[in-house]
């Protein structure tokens, strides 16, 4: 693997840089969030993008998509995630889509990836309970034989977007195994409720009782919902590898603007230093949110690792550019005002995604066998 | 061209290069039978095993001690795909590389960069073959990370310099042959302005060389004092008075170096996991049994593991032609204090079975790894310091006021 952008993909960075700058400044997200606003995204905009074919980049075209991979995604998701743009990319394209598009049941994936390529459809993966932690395995919600079909009953928590899909994949104990089941949002038994979280992204918890699928709602096992978390994962940390860079720059600016003592803090070998740091693992990040991307594309056997990898090093960096800036930027790095402090809540709700980075390490030493 | 970097199919010249390598590497230095620290060359060497000369001649001959490098002067020639191709087969195959030196990685980049033709006729074909080793002349007592208060004086006299003064830390000068030296020129000049860099034999009655004994019990590095030594005024690099952007340069590829040498994996055959299960009691489930150490391992292999791809894009993006900028100060701080927290590391897993110096109690390899722990402490001082690399990060790259 090559880890360099290539032409084409230097022109999808600067495409989703100059619509991001334009179209989706932090701006947008406060208005949202201090409107409480019913949907929490922009459907319009995520019309727009999906039109400029992002929902679609790693899909077939024949499916709606742009025949494209993960390298390009990555690229597009971390200009989103500088400016903290709350589209539903990590529920429907990331969670679902990648569940659906490794499915063997290859009648669900053609009713629903078109959708999710042209931005229709909102869909989302149910996967995390209260007592499962980072573990995909440790949940209780159960699904029993009824008939042909089976019932599904249980809570699941934080589901990213969940008040607004139109369908849940979601994860069911099934005899010793797991079982992911597509639930559309319309079936009897299902309750949604909103959930509010510190970052202001949009989840909701969802409480099955007793819901009726039938065999054909199956979409996969155990091993599809970790490949797919794995995916969601490289998904998420090309995000996060945004995010603590415009953390970063905004910090940067910061000390290069702020005088105290006659000089400007930039100055202090104290805060040069640690701004030195973040920088070194800033740039480790990159190359390994690039890494995990081609080994997608490559389909690399390795990928888990490298999955591990990234995670660890983007969640600890993450917070750690995030927690340097608001020190840097002092008093005023506590204020609602100053958008430093929105970077460190989405930090943490980052981190605290698919494994913090102590669940990474532990997973990297056990694929290695210790 | 070397034989090997005419075959431009990538897959063939894997298996040409691999099959030459397997051919002609003496069995006896695969796995690590060279001596620790590696082929080095030069007319004081004498090594143990006769089989690292044999190898360092034929790979000589091949192109292989500088891969890359312009064949007219003996490199070989070799596109950098190919010489990554190259590499990867020599790991597989364990096989070492058949020489080492500032020579290859220090003086002879600068030299293909900054040298005359005649200097590079000179100077470069005796370091691709082994037959000179090198040493720097760079600190002074009174010149460390404000290198360039550098006071050791050059004076002309005819075709020649004058050189007196003293330098220190000089690493293997007692077992170098020539040395890339910095010297003043003009004491009048700003300090950065009145700097030439040159090169001399280190064989001449001027040049006096005394080791210094190290906390790791070896002498590496030496005083070296100069009392009327010669240098020829053709063994100028680039101009009198200009050697502080050839010393920049050469400091550039040094970095490079230790970051290579030292960010993944080095100081130990032995993984670190391994390493745990042979001191700690055994566990039922063959996990290491200590859980914060196991964090701790996973978490020098996972920071081992992001900067090695951090390196390779580095090496990717000069590949697809971007410049090289001051990020190499990134990788001589991360390469150099990952390497030391590994090492600290692999003595914490060690526990008392670390603290032997010599003799009954301790296995060799206890007691050449306490050692080899020692010696990384000088990993973030050589080469400039970690704080110094930190405020050229600082000001040079994110553009911070001074
Ligand atoms: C193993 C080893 C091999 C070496 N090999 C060679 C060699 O072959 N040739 C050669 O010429 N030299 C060699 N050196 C010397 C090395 O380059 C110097 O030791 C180094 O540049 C630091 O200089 P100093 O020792 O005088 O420390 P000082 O410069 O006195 O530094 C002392 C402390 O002050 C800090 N400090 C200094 N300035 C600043 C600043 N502006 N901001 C913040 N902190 C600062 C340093 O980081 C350090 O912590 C070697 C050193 C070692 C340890």
């Amino acid at each position: 693997m090559e880890l360099v952008l290539t032409e084409d993909q230097e022109f999808i960075q600067k495409t989703a840089a100059d619509f991001v700058l334009e179209k989706s400044p932090v701006a947008r997200f406060r208005e949202l969030r201090d409107a409480a606003d019913a949907t929490g995204f922009s459907r319009d905009l995520w019309k727009e993008m999906a039109d400029l074919g992002w929902a679609g980049i790693p899909y077939a075209e024949d499916i709606g998509g742009a025949g494209m991979g993960f390298a390009e995604l990555v690229v597009v998701l971390e200009e989103l995630g500088r400016t903290l743009a709350p589209e539903p990319f990590l529920s429907t394209v990331l969670l679902a889509g990648q569940a659906l598009v490794q499915s063997p049941n290859e009648a669900l994936a053609k009713e629903w990836l078109p959708q999710i390529c042209s931005g229709d459809a909102v869909l989302t993966l149910a996967y995390q309970e209260a007592r499962s932690r980072y573990d995909l395995d440790a949940i209780e919600t159960t699904a029993t034989a009824d008939g042909s079909g089976f019932k599904l009953s249980g809570e699941k928590i934080q589901v990213l977007d969940g008040h607004v899909a139109d369908a849940l994949i979601v994860s069911a104990r099934n005899g010793d195994g797991i079982t992911l089941f597509l639930v559309p949002s319309s079936a009897d038994g299902l309750t949604v409720t909103r959930q509010t979280r510190l970052d202001s992204r949009n989840a909701a918890l969802v409480t099955l009782d007793g819901v009726s699928v039938g065999p054909d709602a199956i979409v996969g096992d155990g091993a599809l919902l970790s490949a797919t978390v794995d995916r969601a994962t490289v998904g998420l940390c090309a995000e996060m590898l945004g995010g603590m860079q415009q953390a970063f720059d905004l910090s940067v600016e910061y000390l290069k603007t702020r005088s105290q003592f006659d000089v400007p803090i930039g100055t202090f070998q104290a805060l040069k230093h640690r701004a030195a740091d973040v920088f070194i693992e800033i740039e480790l990040c990159k190359s390994a949110v690039m890494a995990a991307a081609r080994a997608i594309d490559e389909g690399q056997d390795d990928l888990a690792r490298l999955v591990s990898v990234m995670k660890a090093k983007c969640s600890d960096t993450y917070v750690l550019a995030a927690n340097e800036g608001v020190q840097f930027f002092g008093g005023v790095g506590m204020t609602d005002e100053y958008d430093i402090g929105l970077y460190m809540k989405r930090a943490r709700a980052a981190e605290l995604t698919f494994g913090d980075a102590a669940h990474h390490r532990d997973r990297w030493a056990s694929l290695a066998g210790y | 061209m070397s034989d090997l970097a005419a075959i431009t199919d990538l897959d063939e010249f894997q298996r040409t290069a691999r099959a030459w390598l397997d051919e002609n590497c003496p069995k006896s230095l695969r796995g690590g039978g060279s001596s620790i620290y590696g082929i080095t060359g030069g007319k004081k060497w004498n090594p143990s095993n006769p089989d690292e000369r044999v190898w360092m001649e034929r790979g000589a001959a091949k192109g292989l001690t500088a891969p890359m490098w312009p064949a007219e002067y003996g490199g070989g020639g070799m596109s950098p795909k190919q010489n990554k191709v190259l590499l990867q087969q020599m790991r597989e195959l364990r096989i070492p590389a058949p020489l080492v030196g500032f020579g290859l990685t220090m003086i002879g980049p600068t030299l293909l960069q900054y040298g005359t033709d005649a200097q590079k006729a000179e100077h470069l074909p005796p370091i691709i073959r082994g037959e000179i080793r090198w040493c720097q002349g760079y600190s002074e007592p009174g010149a460390g990370s404000d290198l360039a208060g550098l006071q050791c004086r050059a004076v002309e006299d005819g075709d020649e310099y004058v050189i007196n003064g003293s330098k220190i830390w000089t690493s293997n000068a007692d077992e170098a042959d020539w040395i890339f030296c910095l010297v003043r020129t003009d004491p009048d000049a700003k300090k950065q302005e009145g700097i030439t860099f040159i090169l001399f034999d280190m064989d001449q009655p001027g040049v006096t060389v005394r080791p210094i004994p190290l906390i790791s019990g070896a002498s590496p590095f030496c005083e070296t004092f100069f009392d009327d030594a010669r240098a020829k005024q053709s063994n100028v690099i680039y101009k009198v008075n200009a050697g502080w952007t050839v010393a920049k340069a050469l400091l550039g590829h040094e970095r490079t170096m230790i970051a290579d040498a030292f960010g993944v994996g080095g100081g130990s055959r032995m993984s670190l996991a391994d390493r745990a299960r042979k001191y700690l009691p055994a566990s039922e489930d063959g996990r290491v049994s200590d859980a914060a150490l196991r964090d701790e391992i996973a978490q020098s292999e996972i920071d081992a593991k992001a900067f090695g791809l951090t390196v390779q894009r580095s090496k990717d993006a000069a590949k697809a032609g971007h410049q090289p900028g001051p990020e190499s100060s990134m990788f001589k701080v991360y390469g150099t204090e990952l390497n030391m927290s590994r090492h600290e590391l692999m003595i914490r897993i060690m526990g008392p079975q670390a603290l032997g110096w010599e003799g009954d109690g301790f296995e060799q390899d206890e007691l050449d790894l306490t050692r080899a722990w020692l010696r990384t402490r000088g990993n973030s001082i050589e080469g400039g310091t970690s704080e110094v690399q930190r405020n050229v990060i600082a000001k040079r790259v994110l553009g911070l006021p001074d």
